[in-house]
């Protein structure tokens, strides 16, 4: 009996390393006796080639899954993926894939310094097991290879992106060259911008500053670029009418923009001593004491005028509903989608999304801005010309009208 | 020359972001990276100048003694104390060094975060006082409004029994036809004005961000 139970025990401790190696490495015969569960066939037909549109560094592979999964035996529960430098190996693990699965991607890292690096220009070999509950019975593929991986220098997944910019830039010169020439393009209305004077005007009848937001968006955030060709075009009147202008702003970089931009307004108006540095200054970059910095402003100088353009966050409707209570006219536009309505509730003009953009060109009715707000009208009717007939075509069974606009990362 | 110099140095890295985006090569991905780091070096440089403001105008209130110049001196009085705990290297007054002394982690953790949660919980109250003035039924448009607003809110209540089903699918409707479609909207002309704004600044059109000097 003793001696029963000390064999057993050496079975137990010697036998779970063998276990253990086993599943690391699919060059380990499997034990025969050991095996309770069939073994499924393996998957068929493995390709592997190097990814498509990307930095390199990463091999795509595909099967045929195992005729024992899903049907036949059934008893297939997923695949490893296995990698070697080598066709004598070791191989290595690089990724499990669930039942039913036919493709893997294997991504390494670009970094030498990385112990996942895969290296580019290098041949890699592979084999696909298919796996079991049984940790013990498995099936690999033949092994494929060798394959090596490298980066594209074209992306062919976004050709529909470089249509467009294409057609884009194209249209939009066509408009500023016809808008050269003296055409006269109409230009739709847009009752926030032309607010904008009536709120100078009363600032300046009630002696009371106009209060400028530029939001919380950096100097390279495109809301923010527009929101300063608006500011330079409300302070340039601004300046012409002598009013104050108050601009506190959130980013150190926009803050310094925003100065230029308001003096660059100052002096194109002819007061160029009327410009104080001081108007345009920085508070801090922690968004909620920003919105404090700024509440404060409000209720303290009681700006007649509070203007938001450009990027903001949760804090639109603190802002928009202090400034409210201040009883300020408000005139708000923001890309941002989720803070719309905050501002449409809180404000009395709002400037929806791309209104924003087109802002700068109403307020200037140079021909130049003029000739890409015609660009971007014109686009936007392309666009409901194609979604018309996407939906057309969806109806009708011609799937393939929505494969001409898939764009791959 | 002054402004023609960074005209075309926007026209050049401007074109160049546009074809960077169609090369996924790492080369390209490379130089798009070093570039990017340039921006965290301005942007250390025009922190110096922000808080070189925030000085300047902080100082110019309390000197002439300007409405609310307290305040003025608390934020210069903050400022220079957490510069000063930032700064200090463990003396034996204070337990930790830089970020982590104790001075500086205390004034964070019970100072400012109360704080800045505050003000984010003013918010639940500004919801309710903006949402009252929207959902007032003046207009026909406001009266929808407020019964599509009603919808959604009691598609959370649990109290209605067998309507609950109802109330769940029209609330769906809502979010997801009427309210998606005009999200999808908003986005594609957002993207559209984005790509005009871009196009406008690379061929030097819109330039007012550049200043005269």
């Amino acid at each position: 009996m003793k001696l029963t139970f000390l064999i057993a025990c050496c079975v137990l401790f010697l036998g779970f390393p063998v276990a253990g190696f086993a599943q690391d490495t699919p060059e380990e015969a499997q034990p025969a006796d050991s095996i309770t569960t069939p073994i499924p066939a393996p998957p068929g037909n493995v390709t592997a080639w190097d990814t498509e549109n990307d930095h390199g560094h990463s091999v795509s592979l595909s099967w045929e899954p195992s005729p024992d999964d899903g049907t036949g035996l059934g008893n297939v529960i997923g695949y490893i993926v296995f990698r070697s430098d080598s066709p004598d190996g070791p191989f290595v693990d690089r990724g499990v894939q669930p039942a039913g699965a036919s493709g893997h991607t294997d991504v390494g890292s670009k970094e030498e310094a990385s112990q996942d690096y895969m290296a580019d220009y290098v041949d890699y070999y592979y084999k696909v097991r298919a796996i079991t509950a049984d940790s013990l019975v498995f099936a690999e593929s033949v092994m494929v290879g060798p394959v090596q991986s490298y980066g594209q220098w074209f992306n062919t997944g976004r050709i529909p992106v470089l249509v467009f910019v294409l057609c884009f830039m194209a249209i939009t010169i066509f408009f500023i060259q016809k808008a050269k020439s003296g055409a006269n393009l109409f230009v739709r209305r847009l009752a926030g911008i032309e607010a904008v004077d009536e709120a100078i005007g009363r600032a300046t009848e009630m002696g009371k500053p106009i209060l400028y937001v530029l939001g919380l968006g950096t100097a390279a955030d495109i809301a923010t670029i527009a929101s300063y060709t608006i500011l330079g075009r409300v302070a340039k009147k601004i300046a012409e009418y002598q009013t104050g202008l108050i601009v506190p702003c959130y980013d150190p970089i926009t803050m310094t923009v925003a100065q230029e931009t308001v003096k660059t307004a100052y002096m194109d108006a002819g007061r160029p001593d009327a410009y104080n540095e001081d108007m345009v200054y920085f508070v801090t970059q922690s968004q909620f004491a920003y919105v404090a910095a700024v509440n404060g402003t409000m209720l303290r100088e009681r700006p007649a005028t509070n203007i938001y353009m450009g990027k903001f966050y949760a804090e639109s409707l603190i802002l928009a509903e202090t400034g409210a209570l201040a009883g300020s006219i408000q005139i708000a536009g923001t890309d941002e989608i989720a803070q719309i309505p905050f501002f449409v509730v809180a404000c009395d003009y709002t400037l929806i999304g791309e209104e924003l953009y087109a802002a700068s060109a109403y307020l200037g009715r140079e021909p130049l801005l003029l000739g890409s707000l015609k660009a971007q009208d014109y686009a936007k009717a392309a666009v409901i010309i194609l979604a018309i007939l996407g939906v057309i075509a969806m109806n009708v069974g011609l799937d393939g009208f929505k494969d001409l606009f898939y764009i791959s990362n | 020359m002054k402004r023609q110099v960074p005209l075309a140095l926007v026209f050049i890295f401007g074109i160049f972001m546009i074809i960077q985006y169609f090369i996924p090569h790492e080369k390209s991905e490379w130089v798009y990276e070093f570039f990017l780091d340039w921006i965290y070096i301005i942007g250390i440089f025009a922190l110096a100048l922000g808080i070189w403001s925030l000085i300047r105008v902080s100082y110019d209130k309390i000197k002439y003694r300007r409405p609310n110049w307290q305040y003025a001196a608390i934020t210069l009085l903050g400022l220079f104390f957490m510069i000063l705990f930032g700064f200090d290297y463990g003396r034996h007054i204070f337990s930790a060094e830089g970020l982590r002394n104790y001075m500086f982690v205390s004034f964070f953790d019970y100072i400012l975060i109360p704080i800045q949660a505050t003000m984010f919980s003013l918010l639940a109250f500004f919801i309710a006082s903006a949402a009252y003035r929207a959902f007032r039924a003046r207009s026909a448009l406001a009266t929808l409004l407020l019964l599509a607003a009603l919808i959604i809110m009691l598609r959370f209540n649990p109290y209605f029994g067998a309507v609950t089903p109802y109330i769940e699918k029209t609330a769906g409707w809502l979010l997801n036809v009427p309210n998606l479609a005009a999200k999808r909207a908003i986005i594609i002309g957002v993207g559209l004005g984005i790509v005009a704004t871009s196009l406008k600044v690379i061929l030097g059109i819109e330039r007012a961000y550049l200043g005269k000097d």
